[in-house]
C-alpha cells in the first residue's frame, strides 16, 4: 500500500505457466457459471432446496465467506485506526480477500433469490424491521467501500500509475483510506451482526431463536465476534498458501504468528460466550418454547455437530494457536487457522440448515437436505473466481509491500 | 368497517375448525386450489415442493388397533396476530398485515423470492413457486379472474381469500352499507366444507359464531407456546388431540 515510493520490479512466473494456472480455475468457474445459468433459466427447481429447506448450501457458503471475509475490515480497522503497524505487510491481501468474499457472496445471493431482477426491491420497498434488509443494505454498501479500498492497489500497478490522473487518484485515495476503514468497520459490524440476527429473531424457530438486548438477539453479537475472529485466520491461511505456491516469503513470519494469535484470542472469547449462550438457550429459551435440548439433534444432524463445533473446530484450534511454540510451526499454525475457519463454516451450516431441518409442528417430520450438482458448481465457482482474482492481483499488483525486501 | 349494530371496530377475521367433525375429505384443499389459482407441479407426489395453501395432516393417537384414533388437521395460514413472524422478516415489505382486518396478505409482484418468510413460519404454510405455473390445457378456462396467478420464483400462501373480502366490501358499499354481514365474507374452504367443520367470521364481533366458539373449552391453537397468536382455532373434545397441537419439553 505504499504509494510514496516506486514499486520495485517483482519476479513472477512465466505467462504460459500463469495461463495454465488460470485455466484450471477458469474451468471451475465455467462449470459454476453453467450451473448458475441453469438456475436462472430454468428456476430454482434445479437445486435440492424445497419448501422445508428454503435455505441451503448457498446461504451456508454466503454466511461463511462473509464471516471469513471479515479479515478485510478488521485488519483495516487495526491498521488504519488503531495503527497496528505490522499489518501493513498484508493489509493489501486482506482487502483483496475481503473483496472476493463479498462480491462472491453477492453474486451467489443473486442466483439464490427467486426473482433476481427484483433484487433492488429490498432497497425500494425496504422493510426497516427486517434483519435481512439491514444485511442487504450493509453488504452492498460495504462492497462499495471494499472497491474503493481496492482501487488504490489497482492504480499502483506499474503501467496504470504511468497515467498522472490514475497516480493522483491512487495516492489521494490512499491518504483518506482511514475514513473508508472506519465506514467499513461500522458497516461490517452491522451486517455481520444482522446475519446472526436474521436467525436469532426467528422466534417461531426454537433452534435458532435467542433472547438478547433490545432488538438484537445474542446471535447478533456472536456473529460479529466469530467473524472478526475467523477473518484474520483466513487471511493467515491465504497468505501462507500464497507463500507456498509462489515459493517466496511475502510477509515476516512474526506477522503471521501475531495475526494467528489475535484470531485465537478472539475465538477463545467467542467460544466462552457461545458456550454461555448455548447453556442458557438449552436450559431456558428452548424449554419455554416446548423443546427439550436433545430433540434438536436427530437424524443426520446429531449431537456430534455441536461437539465438532465447540471442541474439534473450536476449543482445539483456539488453545493450539494460543501456545507461542505452536504458532512458530507451520503445521500447527495452518491446522489451527484451518480449523477455526472450518468451525465458522460449521456454525453457519448449523444455523442455516439444521434450523430448518427441525420440525416445529408436532406432526411434521425431521427432514434432511442434499444439494444438487448445480448448487455445488455455483459454490465452487466462487472459489474459482476468488483464486483467479487473487492470482491476478498477486501477479499484477503490489499486494505485499515487503516482498522485495524479504526476497532480496 | 362497522358491525351490524353500527359500532365502529377493527375486525380480526378468524376461523374455527372442528377436527372432531372433519372427515379429511379434502374438499377444502381442492376448492382452495380452484379459488386461488394455485398451480400444479410436475410431480405432485413430491409434497416437499408442491403448492398447497390448505394442507391436511392425518394424525393418530399412536395406539394400535382397536384403540387407534385418527383426526385430520386442515391447515390454512394461521394468520398470526401478534408480531407476525413472516411480516417482520420480509426485506421487501411483500408480506402485509392489514390492521383493519387482521389478514396477513402477500403482495406477489413485490416478492423477491428470498424465502426468509418461509424460514420464519413454523406452520409451513408458505410455498415457493419452484416452477413456472402450468395448468392442464382446458383448465386455464377455469382460472379465477379475481386472483392473479403467481409467477416462478415468488412465495405464496393462503390469504383467507382476501379477494372475497374486497368484493364483499365493494358490494356493501354499493348498497350503502358500511358493515359486512357475517355470511358475506367467507373463504372458499369454509364455504365448501361438506360437514360444516369450518366456521369463519370476525373474532372481535361477539355476534359472530367464531367469537363464541373460541371461548369454548374445546378450542385450542397450534403452537401456542410460540406466542404467534394464530387467528385459526381448532376445536376438539379429546385431550390427546388438543395435546398434539403443541410441543412440551
Amino acid at each position: 500500500m505504499t504509494s510514496e515510493h516506486t514499486t520495485p520490479k517483482l519476479e513472477r512466473c512465466s505467462r504460459q505457466k500463469f495461463l495454465v494456472w488460470l485455466s484450471v480455475w477458469g474451468l471451475l468457474l465455467a462449470w459454476g457459471l453453467y450451473g448458475a445459468f441453469l438456475c436462472l433459466f430454468k428456476g430454482l427447481n434445479q437445486t435440492g432446496m424445497n419448501n422445508y429447506f428454503v435455505f441451503g448450501l448457498w446461504i451456508t457458503v454466503d454466511l461463511a465467506i462473509i464471516a471469513l471475509g471479515a479479515g478485510a475490515f478488521f485488519s483495516g480497522f487495526l491498521f488504519y485506526i488503531l495503527k497496528v503497524d505490522h499489518l501493513k505487510d498484508l493489509i493489501g491481501a486482506a482487502v483483496v480477500i475481503g473483496f472476493i468474499c463479498y462480491s462472491g457472496a453477492i453474486g451467489m445471493l443473486t442466483i439464490d433469490i427467486g426473482q433476481p431482477l427484483r433484487g433492488y426491491f429490498s432497497f425500494w420497498h425496504a422493510n426497516v424491521h427486517s434483519m435481512l434488509t439491514e444485511v442487504i443494505f450493509c453488504i452492498t454498501c460495504y462492497l462499495f467501500v471494499l472497491t474503493i479500498e481496492f482501487t488504490p492497489l489497482i492504480l499502483e500497478n506499474k503501467r496504470l500509475s504511468e497515467f498522472p490522473l490514475f497516480k493522483y487518484i491512487g495516492e489521494n485515495l490512499h491518504g483518506i483510506m482511514a475514513v473508508f476503514a472506519l465506514v467499513g468497520t461500522f458497516l461490517s459490524f452491522f451486517h455481520q451482526g444482522s446475519l446472526g440476527g436474521m436467525f436469532g429473531v426467528l422466534f417461531a424457530r426454537p433452534f435458532a431463536y435467542r433472547t438478547g438486548v433490545a432488538i438484537w438477539p445474542w446471535t447478533f453479537f456472536l456473529f460479529i465476534l466469530s467473524a472478526i475472529a475467523s477473518g484474520p485466520a483466513l487471511t493467515t491461511l491465504v497468505v501462507w498458501t500464497t507463500q507456498k505456491v509462489t515459493g517466496k516469503q511475502l510477509v515476516r513470519r512474526s506477522t503471521l504468528s501475531k495475526l494467528a494469535k489475535l484470531s485465537a484470542t478472539l475465538f477463545f472469547v467467542y467460544l466462552i460466550l457461545k458456550a454461555a449462550d448455548t447453556v442458557y438457550w438449552a436450559n431456558v429459551t428452548a424449554p419455554q418454547m416446548g423443546f427439550a435440548f436433545t430433540r434438536f439433534y436427530q437424524g443426520p444432524y446429531g449431537m456430534e455437530l455441536l461437539f465438532l463445533e465447540l471442541f474439534v473446530f473450536g476449543l482445539l484450534p483456539a488453545v493450539l494457536l494460543l501456545i507461542p511454540k505452536a504458532r512458530e510451526h507451520d503445521f500447527s499454525l495452518v491446522i489451527g487457522c484451518l480449523f477455526i475457519c472450518m468451525g465458522i463454516v460449521l456454525n453457519r451450516f448449523v444455523m442455516t440448515v439444521q434450523t430448518l431441518s427441525i420440525p416445529v409442528l408436532p406432526f411434521e417430520k425431521f427432514v434432511a437436505y442434499a444439494p444438487t450438482w448445480q448448487e455445488w458448481a455455483v459454490a465452487a465457482a466462487v472459489l474459482g473466481y476468488g483464486v483467479i482474482v487473487y492470482s491476478l492481483s498477486y501477479r499484477y499488483l503490489h499486494l505485499f509491500p515487503r516482498e522485495h525486501e524479504l526476497n532480496a | 368497517m362497522k358491525t351490524e349494530s353500527g359500532d365502529q371496530r377493527i375486525a380480526r377475521y378468524g376461523m374455527t375448525i372442528d377436527v372432531d367433525k372433519c372427515t379429511g375429505c379434502g374438499t377444502c384443499a381442492v376448492v382452495c386450489h380452484m379459488e386461488n389459482n394455485v398451480p400444479f407441479t410436475v410431480d405432485e407426489s413430491d409434497k416437499s415442493r408442491n403448492m398447497a395453501w390448505m394442507r391436511i395432516y392425518k394424525v393418530d393417537n399412536g395406539l394400535d388397533y382397536p384403540h387407534v384414533r385418527v383426526v385430520y388437521f386442515p391447515r390454512p395460514c394461521m394468520q398470526c396476530d401478534h408480531h407476525t413472524p413472516c411480516v417482520s422478516v420480509c426485506p421487501a415489505s411483500a408480506t402485509n398485515y392489514d390492521g383493519l382486518t387482521g389478514i396477513v396478505d402477500q403482495i406477489n409482484t413485490r416478492c423477491i423470492g428470498c424465502r426468509y418468510c418461509m424460514a420464519a413460519c413454523p406452520y409451513m404454510v408458505r410455498c415457493f413457486n419452484w416452477w413456472d405455473p402450468v395448468w392442464p390445457k382446458d383448465m386455464e378456462k377455469h382460472l379465477n379472474p379475481d386472483v392473479a396467478p403467481r409467477m416462478r420464483g415468488v412465495v405464496e400462501k393462503c390469504t383467507f381469500c382476501s379477494h372475497r373480502y374486497l368484493k364483499a366490501k365493494d358490494k356493501a358499499h354499493n348498497e350503502g352499507r358500511d358493515y359486512l354481514r357475517e355470511d358475506e365474507y367467507v373463504p372458499a374452504c369454509v364455504e365448501a366444507c361438506p360437514v360444516g367443520a369450518m366456521r369463519f367470521g370476525d373474532l372481535n364481533n361477539p355476534e359472530h359464531a367464531v367469537a363464541q366458539l373460541i371461548q369454548s373449552p374445546r378450542a385450542f391453537r397450534l403452537l401456542e407456546n410460540l406466542h404467534t397468536e394464530p387467528k385459526v382455532y381448532y376445536l376438539s373434545s379429546y385431550e390427546w388431540v388438543r395435546k398434539l397441537a403443541d410441543n412440551f419439553a
